[in-house]
C-alpha cells in the first residue's frame, strides 16, 4: 500500500474530506466564541500570574540578593546605615540598613522571576496586574513608591492541595512542647546499687 | 428596452446602480468578516461604528484614502495607473443588466447572460495589466497565473451558461427568469455545480487563489499597489462576488421567483444572491488553495467534461419536452 492510497484510506478521500471541513467551519459558526473583548472585560487571571513584581518595603532589610541574582541587572538598590542607640544603660548601640532607592526597570525585566525567589524576608511579590505600559521606555523604571503601591493587588497565597503536608508555621506550631528533660537522678532514684554496675562497666572498659 | 426613456430616469438608473455597487460589495465584504471570524471561533470586527463593527470597511476605506499612492519607479506608469480601473468597471457595467425582479433592471439588454459573461472576462485585463506593469516577478507571475486560470475556466462557465440559455431558449436574463422552472434546480445541476467552481475561480477566491497565493508569491499582481489603487483592486473583488452571485442566482436559482414575487420579488434576488455569496465565504474559510497543476486538471479533466455533458442533457431535455 503506498502512502498515498494509505492517506486516503485514513481520509476517505477528497470528496468526504471536503464536506467534512464545511462541516466543521459550519459547526463552529453555530457555536458562540468565547472571545474576553479586554478593555470591556477584565481578563480572569490564575493567581500565579506574572504581571508586575510588588515590594514590601518593610521587609527589604537591603541584603542585595536580587540584584546580584537578577540576570537583568535590573534592579538598583541604594542604601545606607543607621546607628540606633543602645536602648538599655551600658548596652551596645546596634546598626540598620535603611534602604534609600529600591527600583525595578520594567524595560529590562525578563520576569522570571528569580528575584522573588531568592528574597529571604519576603519583601518581593509577583502581582498579576499587567496594565502599566508607557508610550516611552525610559518610564517603565519605577522606584519603591510604585513598587509598593502595587502590593495593593497581590492576592492571597491559592489554598494548599487537600491532601497536602501542612505549611512548616502550622507544623511548627501544633507540635507538642519539647518535654522538659529531667535529670537522671530525679527519674531513676539511687535505691539500690547502681555504682556498683557502673564501677564494673569501668573496670571492663 | 421597450419604450423611450426620459433621461432623468437615465440619471435615476444610473445612481441607483453605483450606489448598488458601492454599497452591496462593502456588504459582502462585512458579511465575510463576521462569517469568517465566527466560523474560526472569533468575533471579527466589533468597535468601528458601535454595533458589531458595521463600519470596518468604511474605516478601511478612510484609511486607504490617507495613504500614500506609491508609483515603482520602473513600473510602466500609465498602465499600472490604469490597471485597478479596468478591473473594477467591468463589474460596474455587468451589473447593470442583472434583474432585480420583474422589469426591475438598470438596463435591459437582450443578449444579457452574454454581456455579463463578456464584461466579467475584461475584469481579468486589469490584473494581467497590473501584473505585467509592476516590474516585479512576483507580480507578473501572479497576472500569468490569472491569465492561465481565466484560460481554463471560462470555456466550462460559459458552457454551463450555453446550457441554461438552451433550457430557457433565450440569452436575456429577464427571459431567463421567466422560463425558470424548480425543475431546473435538478436538471440543471451538474451545471450550477460547474459554473459555481468556474466563478469561484474566476474570482481567484479560495480555495482557487494561487494568483495572489501569499506564501508563494507575496500578493501577486497586486503586490506594489498601495492606497486606493490596491483598495479598488480590493473593491474589485467583492464586487466580482456580487456580480457572480447575482448571476448565479438568475441562471440557476430563479431570480425573483418566489412566493408573492410580484410584490417582493426583488428581495426574493437579493436573499439567493446573499445565500450564494455566503456559500462562497464559507468555501473560502474551509479549504485549502489548491496547487497550480490541480488547478488546471481540475478545469480540464473535470469540469469541461461536466459542462459538456450537462450540455447534451439539456439538449436532451429541450428536444424531449419542447
Amino acid at each position: 500500500m503506498t502512502e498515498h492510497e494509505h492517506r486516503r484510506r485514513l481520509t476517505g478521500g477528497i470528496l468526504p474530506g471536503l464536506v467534512k471541513g464545511l462541516a466543521t467551519t459550519a459547526r463552529t459558526l453555530a457555536r458562540p466564541s468565547h472571545t474576553a473583548e479586554y478593555p470591556d472585560t477584565q481578563p480572569s487571571l490564575p493567581p500565579r500570574s506574572r504581571g508586575v513584581i510588588a515590594l514590601t518595603e518593610e521587609n527589604c532589610t537591603s541584603c542585595m540578593l536580587c540584584a546580584r541574582e537578577c540576570p537583568d541587572w535590573c534592579i538598583y538598590i541604594d542604601s545606607h546605615k543607621e546607628t540606633i542607640p543602645a536602648t538599655t544603660e551600658g548596652g551596645r548601640d546596634r546598626q540598620r540598613n535603611v534602604l534609600d532607592r529600591f527600583a525595578i526597570d520594567f524595560s529590562l525585566c525578563m520576569y522570571c522571576g528569580i528575584c522573588i525567589e531568592v528574597c529571604p524576608f519576603d519583601a518581593l511579590h509577583w502581582s498579576p496586574e499587567f496594565e502599566y505600559a508607557e508610550t516611552d521606555i525610559r518610564d517603565l523604571l519605577h522606584e519603591k513608591d510604585r513598587l509598593g503601591q502595587w502590593m495593593q493587588t497581590v492576592p492571597p497565597p491559592p489554598a494548599l492541595d487537600p491532601a497536602s503536608a501542612e505549611p512548616a508555621e502550622i507544623a511548627a506550631a501544633n507540635k507538642p512542647p519539647r518535654a522538659v528533660r529531667e535529670p537522671p537522678a530525679l527519674r531513676e532514684p539511687p535505691a539500690a546499687g547502681p555504682p556498683a554496675v557502673r564501677t564494673e562497666e569501668g573496670d571492663g572498659a | 428596452m421597450g419604450a423611450p426613456v426620459s433621461a432623468l430616469e437615465v440619471v435615476l438608473r444610473a445612481v441607483v446602480t453605483l450606489l448598488a455597487f458601492l454599497v452591496l460589495p462593502l456588504v459582502v465584504g462585512q458579511t465575510e468578516h463576521k462569517v469568517m471570524a465566527h466560523m474560526q471561533g472569533r468575533l471579527g470586527p466589533m468597535y468601528a461604528g458601535g454595533f458589531h463593527g458595521w463600519a470596518q470597511l468604511v474605516a478601511d476605506g478612510v484609511k486607504f484614502v490617507q495613504k500614500e499612492d506609491i508609483t515603482p519607479s520602473r513600473a510602466d506608469r500609465w498602465v499600472f495607473r490604469l490597471a485597478p480601473g479596468v478591473a473594477l468597471v467591468p463589474y460596474l457595467v455587468a451589473i447593470c443588466v442583472i434583474p432585480l425582479g420583474p422589469g426591475l433592471v438598470a438596463a435591459d439588454v437582450d443578449a444579457g447572460a452574454l454581456f455579463v459573461l463578456a464584461a466579467a472576462g475584461v475584469g481579468i485585463l486589469g490584473t494581467l495589466m497590473a501584473g505585467w506593469a509592476s516590474a516585479n516577478k512576483y507580480s507578473l507571475l501572479g497576472s500569468m497565473r490569472s491569465a492561465a486560470q481565466l484560460l481554463s475556466y471560462e470555456l466550462p462557465m460559459v458552457l454551463s451558461v450555453a446550457s441554461v440559455a438552451l433550457a430557457a431558449g433565450t440569452l436575456s436574463l429577464g427571459g431567463i427568469v421567466e422560463q425558470w422552472n424548480p425543475w431546473w434546480l435538478l436538471w440543471q445541476l451538474p451545471g450550477a455545480i460547474c459554473f459555481f467552481t468556474a466563478a469561484l475561480a474566476e474570482l481567484q477566491r479560495p480555495p482557487f487563489d494561487m494568483p495572489v497565493a501569499d506564501s508563494e508569491i507575496v500578493f501577486g499582481a497586486y503586490t506594489e499597489y498601495t492606497g486606493l489603487r490596491f483598495a479598488f483592486f480590493l473593491l474589485a473583488e467583492y464586487a466580482g462576488i456580487v456580480v457572480m452571485s447575482f448571476f448565479f442566482t438568475v441562471l440557476f436559482l430563479g431570480g425573483w421567483r418566489g412566493p408573492f414575487d410580484d410584490a417582493v420579488g426583488w428581495v426574493w434576488t437579493l436573499l439567493k444572491a446573499l445565500l450564494v455569496a455566503v456559500v462562497i465565504i464559507w468555501f473560502r474559510v474551509s479549504w485549502p488553495r489548491l496547487r497550480e497543476d490541480q488547478l488546471q486538471r481540475l478545469a480540464w479533466v473535470w469540469l469541461v467534461p461536466l459542462a459538456l455533458v450537462q450540455l447534451a442533457l439539456t439538449g436532451a431535455g429541450v428536444v424531449v419536452f419542447q
